[in-house]
């Protein structure tokens, strides 16, 4: 690792990814991506399987190491620097393309575990729930609608609340930045909705990216969308304005 | 607290422990001491070291079902931290026997004369005190197990990686105990104690003192567990024993807590040693046997991986089966254990206390062996 400065650009943007290089023995995941969201922001990212999404969410949450390239976040931080607890300390909350509860907790427990407070190993043995932190996760319960589940063990529920519970477990570590990996994948055309729903409302005070297939739903989402093939970026702007794009077209179809 | 942890807590299997690690602590020396000999109800000295022997064992299940049953760390040294605490009490025990050793030398334990040593090594300094000598038979294994955990946690070593490491370690330790220049008795180890505190270790009186004192620890220990797995941190640790990547992506520092909770159980690991030493009257390096933290892994599984309750079963159990073959069949002994952890494994994957709890607390649903270890393959890869 090259212990770089990060110096000398100037950015008004919350996470700012350039020419991210990773190779996985030879084969470029990532390819010199770019990347560019302001706070503030919800993102789409689409494209086809093994575009490089969940490895754009590696490298931002600090899962892998960028052969090359910077990745900044809030303007100061250079996350390629940091491990992954470090960096989901500092506002990066991530939820992952399969969906990974704690199963042997129940509901709750999964969301007061991952509820923002000092994680140093004696004060989590000293820890105490306090009144704030209860009324918080009946917040989180109310807001993923999994309120009349909360004792019960988290693998005893249906998929698309397993993902809702861990959009919750993300909303209880107050993020800045929320990394939302193809959280429809397998849900039912009203959970779907459903989910869109929460992310628009989450996004009303976090910035969000979201990676996504389903086309519907991204449109659903009604926001600026960017489109990844082979490691980099092939088109940016609305979802029209890219499907009009003639590489998207022959990327998407041509496959 | 939910009402669910609150049960947990208070009421069910830890109550029934409790008590009868109460009962036994007064039932056994007082069937030793105040029944006369030709009593049917008197229990022999033999019977009393014998039942404390099982507690010791207990005491070292409970230590190693801390980390394996909670945050799925596979353990196979902890005979090595149960060795170095009954080292730190043998120590001990040496220098009470003064210039009653065989050599009459007041300032050298027998096996130093023997050796032609003129001084006694440095690291014995202190061990003629005997609270000096407890805090050594905790400290000792607890930086041991800081400094190899540490490394190994850091390197992110998980899985039968780090499992084929302690066995390494343990094997390691074994060798170094056997060499008469470590100073530390060779492959004889230390025995012929004379007395504790003043006490003869031969003395009904003490013997039984001792037991009640090994009681004592073993619940001490077993509520110091307790405290810990019900805390917010057991939680943790049960959620990296069963997404450790996903608990590193909540925020949590997943080796500090490994860290925490291992040299935790080398402690009382150590502990469980030191109360063994002078109830079977010696020490050697054969403690430090792979075999002894196989059969401790072993005894975890068969009373019931990831309850607090069974580990200490398991001990007991385990230990109880190994004095019957021992005495019997000695050569089916070896046979006996493989044959236990094969059927429990196959028939009783929430061991002996699955029979008796039909939800299994916080140790609910754990992956079998098989999946234990190709899971750890999969995310020991860098
Ligand atoms: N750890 C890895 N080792 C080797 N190849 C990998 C690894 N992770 C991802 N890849 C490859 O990188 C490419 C991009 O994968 P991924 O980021 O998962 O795509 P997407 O999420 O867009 O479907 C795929 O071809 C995948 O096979
Ligand atoms: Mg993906």
């Amino acid at each position: 690792m090259s212990p770089e400065p990060i110096g000398g650009v100037e950015t008004s943007a919350i996470l700012y990814l350039d020419g991210v290089t990773v190779s996985f023995d030879g084969f470029k995941a990532l390819n010199a991506l770019s990347l560019v969201i302001e706070p503030g922001e919800m993102r789409a990212i689409i494209g086809p399987n093994g575009a490089g999404k969940t490895t754009m969410m590696d490298v931002i949450t600090g899962k892998t190491r960028p052969q090359h390239g910077q990745v900044q976040f809030a303007g100061k931080h250079d996350l390629t620097q940091l491990d992954e607890a470090m960096i989901a300390n500092l506002g990066i909350g991530r939820k992952f393309q399969k969906p990974t509860v704690f199963e042997n907790h129940t509901v709750e427990d999964n969301l007061y575990i991952a509820l923002k407070e000092d994680r140093t190993v004696f004060s989590v043995l000293f820890a105490k729930r306090s009144p704030a932190q209860a009324k918080r996760l009946d917040e989180l319960l109310e807001i993923t609608r999994l309120g009349p589940h909360r004792d019960i063990l988290a693998a005893k529920l249906s998929h698309g609340q397993k993902q809702w519970l861990e959009i919750g477990m993300l909303l209880a570590q107050d993020p800045q930045i929320l990394l939302v990996d193809e959280p429809v994948a397998g849900m039912t055309d009203a959970e779907t909705a459903e989910t869109a729903r929460l992310l628009r409302e989450i996004n009303k005070t976090r910035t969000v990216i979201v990676v996504e297939h389903d086309m519907t739903f991204v449109r659903d989402l009604g926001v600026k969308v960017t489109v990844l093939h082979e490691g980099s970026v092939l088109a940016e702007g609305s979802l029209d304005h890219v499907s009009a794009d003639n590489r998207v077209i022959e990327v998407y179809l041509g496959r | 607290m939910t009402p669910a942890v609150r049960t947990a807590l208070f009421g069910g299997a830890s109550i029934w422990l409790l008590g009868l690690i109460a009962a036994l602590a007064v039932i056994v020396p007082a069937m030793n001491l105040l029944m006369p000999p030709d009593s049917a109800f008197h229990l022999s000295a033999f019977a009393v070291t014998l039942i404390g022997k099982y507690l010791c064992y207990a005491l070292l299940a409970l230590s190693v079902d801390l980390i394996w049953g909670y945050c799925g760390i596979l353990s196979l040294c902890h005979g090595a931290f149960f060795g170095l605490g009954g080292y730190a009490m043998g120590m001990y025990l040496m220098r009470e026997i003064g210039d009653r050793g065989v050599y009459g030398n007041p300032d050298l334990p027998d096996f130093m004369v023997f050796l032609n040593w003129k001084e006694l090594p440095w690291y014995w300094y202190g061990f003629d005190n005997f609270g000096f000598a407890m805090l050594m038979a905790v400290v000792a294994p607890g930086l041991l197990a800081l400094v190899f955990g540490a490394l190994a946690f850091r390197s992110r070593v998980t899985g039968v990686y780090f499992s084929i490491i302690t066995q390494a370690l343990t094997f390691a330790l074994m060798l170094a105990f056997f060499r008469n220049d470590m100073g530390f008795g060779g492959n004889n180890g230390m025995t012929d104690f004379k007395d504790i505190l003043g006490f003869s270790v031969q003395s009904d009186g003490t013997r039984c003192a001792i037991f009640v004192i090994t009681a004592i620890m073993l619940a001490a220990g077993f509520l110091v567990c307790r405290a810990v797995v019900h805390s917010k941190l057991g939680k943790i640790l049960i959620s990296i024993r069963d997404a450790e990547s996903r608990t590193r992506f909540v925020g949590y520092r997943v080796e500090h807590y490994k860290l925490f909770v291992w040299v935790l159980s080398a402690c009382i690991a150590g502990v469980a040693g030191a109360l063994y030493v002078p109830q079977v009257g010696i020490i050697n390096p054969s403690e430090f046997e792979p075999a002894n933290s196989i059969e401790a892994v072993i005894a975890v599984a068969v009373g019931g991986r990831g309850t607090l309750v069974g580990g200490i079963i398991g001990g007991v159990l385990v230990n109880a089966v190994k004095t019957f073959f021992t005495g019997t069949l000695p050569d089916f002994w070896l046979f006996a254990l493989g044959a236990m952890f094969i059927l429990v494994t196959l028939f009783l994957p929430k061991g002996v206390i699955g029979l008796f709890k039909k939800t299994g607390g916080i140790g609910v649903k754990l992956p079998g062996l098989g999946k234990l270890a190709s899971g750890a393959a999969k995310e020991a890869k860098p």
